[in-house]
């Protein structure tokens, strides 16, 4: 009763508002707009991406064209303050050997850490403490490392600015992403699996070892060089512990070193056009060792997704 | 009969033994992994207050607490409210606002760059874009996140600000900008971020039911609709959780801002001006030779702790939005 003569006039006002006040063809008009606007900020990214490869590109060509900087010297020599004789032979020695030594130093600590976490942690506060650190660490911006490393490494125990602190301050920043892709590469590893191998009577260890680690084993090399590809390009870390102004290659990891982007900053800084060319020349091989290592991890995930 | 055998301690207990040993070593070790982590920000944390405090109190912590003597070498009050900062100068300025006003000024910038390309971008992919589309723009846009900071400083100090930003400023405004600007800083950061925004704004947005769409739809609402008043509000703290993250990651950025943004010290609203923020200082300072105990080498650490006060704090509040957002659709 009240119901009816509540609702039937204000019904009957909301129908004919329905039916009048909208203007369909503002509706559609104000559809196709919107889509127009985030379509065009969708390809903003694309389009900064094409102009920087692009800027990059042709700054390269113009250096070879103009500047003549020929690309044979440019891999045959070491850094130096002359422009006419600067190469990078030094900088990508000291990447590559930074990036073993990352490697070396981050992979079985975060791969140790991720099984601990996985396998072993009971979900104490502890655990839970060690994985908000972990995600907290994600976040701290990559020049911190470079203080950590500066204050503990090179001064503290006079290690002196050598390829070794370095590649501390790497380690310490890929260290979580390597945890973090560990951690989910071994969650896609079924329970079947592992109780399987618990059921002949193996101990937590030796299913890990033998069981689950293998199984996991593509997942962690993806993580690990996916990691790697970002500590290659990371430059901050590597001017604070001083990684700058050196021009020799590196023998070993206590020489002192420049490391590829180190050195790309060092030519970018210089006010001469034939070192900021001699810097989009770097950066070509920069982004061409990260290409590289992206494709191999992109490779190794599809080759071995379907294994387990 | 003979089946019975009696499992004898030398054959199947003393391996099993064994086997537990180990079982209890690799746990203890990989414990001992585990833990680098924490000790990490433990010294991260150390390293930072031991080193600052030596620039406020002219000896270290460490040395303090053995009994060093204390003086006021930079009071506080001149280091949040002083307006020169040239802590390596022959009269020396602690004022660290300057650094402070470029930092937040290219995180305001790059915000005003990245937020709402970065939203547009999640609403495209989530509501309007086909699969085919997504799968190829996801990717290439997070390329974009990948590339070095380094990279993106010299496509500021070699095309945002010669080639874009130089001809505009000139004949707009007849101002003839140099090597550095804010501007080319603000831009080339807020680029960067884009993806960061997009990408993770594009998952909160995919979490929304679809339940709710249909309903909208079913009321007659059009695309704009649900996209705007349906999924946006719907997953709105994990869109803010993304944009927090942006700016906690613009703040910390150091290569493409000490190329693109210079390295003068100063507060300015002209965005063609050269300004420096914080972390271009720490390079700055580390370029230079900075002997251990100077004020210079002391001062980088009083930087760097503040630096890294302002991305904890932002880590935390991205941590607290991510968990409310994980709350809603359980």
């Amino acid at each position: 009763m009240s119901t009816d003569t509540d609702t039937e006039p204000t019904s009957t006002a909301a129908d004919e508002s329905l039916f009048t006040d909208v203007d369909l063809g503002w509706e559609h008009r104000k559809n196709r707009i919107f889509l127009a606007v985030i379509f065009a900020a969708s390809m903003f990214g694309v389009v900064m991406l094409a102009l920087l490869l692009l800027d990059v590109l042709t700054d390269l060509y113009v250096g070879v064209t103009e500047y003549n900087i020929s690309l044979l010297e440019f891999f045959t020599r070491d850094g130096s303050r002359r422009e006419e004789l600067s190469g990078f032979r030094g900088a990508i020695v000291a990447s590559i050997m930074l990036m073993i030594v990352t490697a070396i130093l981050s992979f079985f600590v975060g791969v140790g850490s991720a099984i601990y976490l996985e396998e072993y942690a009971p979900d104490t506060r502890i655990t839970r403490l060690i994985e908000a650190n972990l995600a907290n660490l994600a976040g701290v911006p990559s020049i911190v490392y470079g203080l950590l490393a500066l204050a503990a490494f090179v001064n503290g125990i006079g290690m002196g600015p050598i390829l070794l602190a370095g590649a501390i301050a790497l380690a310490l920043l890929v260290m979580p992403i390597i945890i973090v892709s560990t951690q989910e590469a071994l969650r896609a590893v079924p329970d079947g699996v592992r109780n399987g191998s618990y059921a002949t009577g193996a101990t937590e260890w030796q299913t890990i070892r033998r069981v689950v680690l293998p199984a996991a084993m593509p997942g962690i090399m993806t993580g690990t060089i996916l990691a790697l590809a970002r500590a290659i390009g990371e430059t901050a870390p590597l001017i604070m512990v001083g990684a700058i102004f050196v021009n020799r290659m590196p023998f070993g990891p206590f020489d002192r070193f420049s490391a590829m982007p180190t050195q790309i900053y060092n030519w970018a800084n210089e006010p001469s056009m034939h070192f900021i060319h001699l810097a989009a020349v770097g950066i070509v091989v920069l982004l061409t060792f990260m290409f590289v290592m992206n494709g191999i991890a992109i490779y190794l995930r599809n080759e071995y997704e379907t294994e387990i | 009969m003979s089946t019975e055998t009696t499992p004898g301690p030398d054959i199947t207990g003393g391996a099993a033994r064994g086997d537990l040993e180990a079982n209890r070593r690799a746990r203890r070790l990989l414990f001992g992994c585990a833990t680098i982590t924490v000790v990490t920000t433990l010294a991260i944390f150390f390293v930072l207050i031991d080193n600052a405090v030596s620039y406020f109190f002219g000896a270290r912590a460490t040395e303090i607490l053995l009994g060093a003597s204390l003086e006021r070498t930079v009071t506080f009050t001149e280091f949040f409210t002083g307006t020169r900062w040239a802590p390596d100068h022959a009269t020396p300025g602690h004022g660290v606002l300057p650094v402070v006003f470029g930092t937040i000024a290219i995180t305001v910038g790059a915000a005003f760059v990245a937020i709402p390309i970065g939203t547009a971008t999640a609403i495209y992919l989530s509501e309007y874009a086909s699969d085919g589309v997504r799968r190829k723009l996801k990717p290439t846009l997070e390329i974009l996140a990948g590339i070095p900071t380094i990279v993106y400083g010299y496509f500021a100090i070699a095309f945002i600000n010669p080639v874009v930003l130089s001809p505009i400023a000139e004949t707009l405004f007849g101002i003839n900008i140099g090597r550095y600007s804010m501007l080319s800083g603000m831009l080339v950061v807020g680029i960067m971020t884009i993806p960061m925004v997009s990408s993770i704004s594009e998952d909160a947005m995919s979490a929304v039911p679809d339940d709710l769409r249909n309903g909208a739809y079913a009321l007659g609402a059009t695309r704009f609709d649900v996209s705007t008043r349906i999924v946006l509000p719907a997953s709105i703290s994990g869109v803010f959780a993304s944009y927090i993250l942006a700016v906690s990651r613009a703040i910390g950025e150091t290569m493409a801002v000490s190329l693109a943004a210079g390295f003068n010290a100063n507060i300015t609203a002209n965005p063609f001006d050269e300004i420096m923020t914080m972390t271009a200082y720490m390079v700055q300072m580390a370029r230079g030779t900075t002997a251990v105990g100077t004020v210079e080498y002391q001062s980088l650490f009083a930087v760097g702790l503040l630096l890294f006060v302002m991305t904890l704090t932002m880590n935390l509040l991205n941590d607290w939005f991510k968990r409310r957002f994980q709350e809603e659709y359980r």
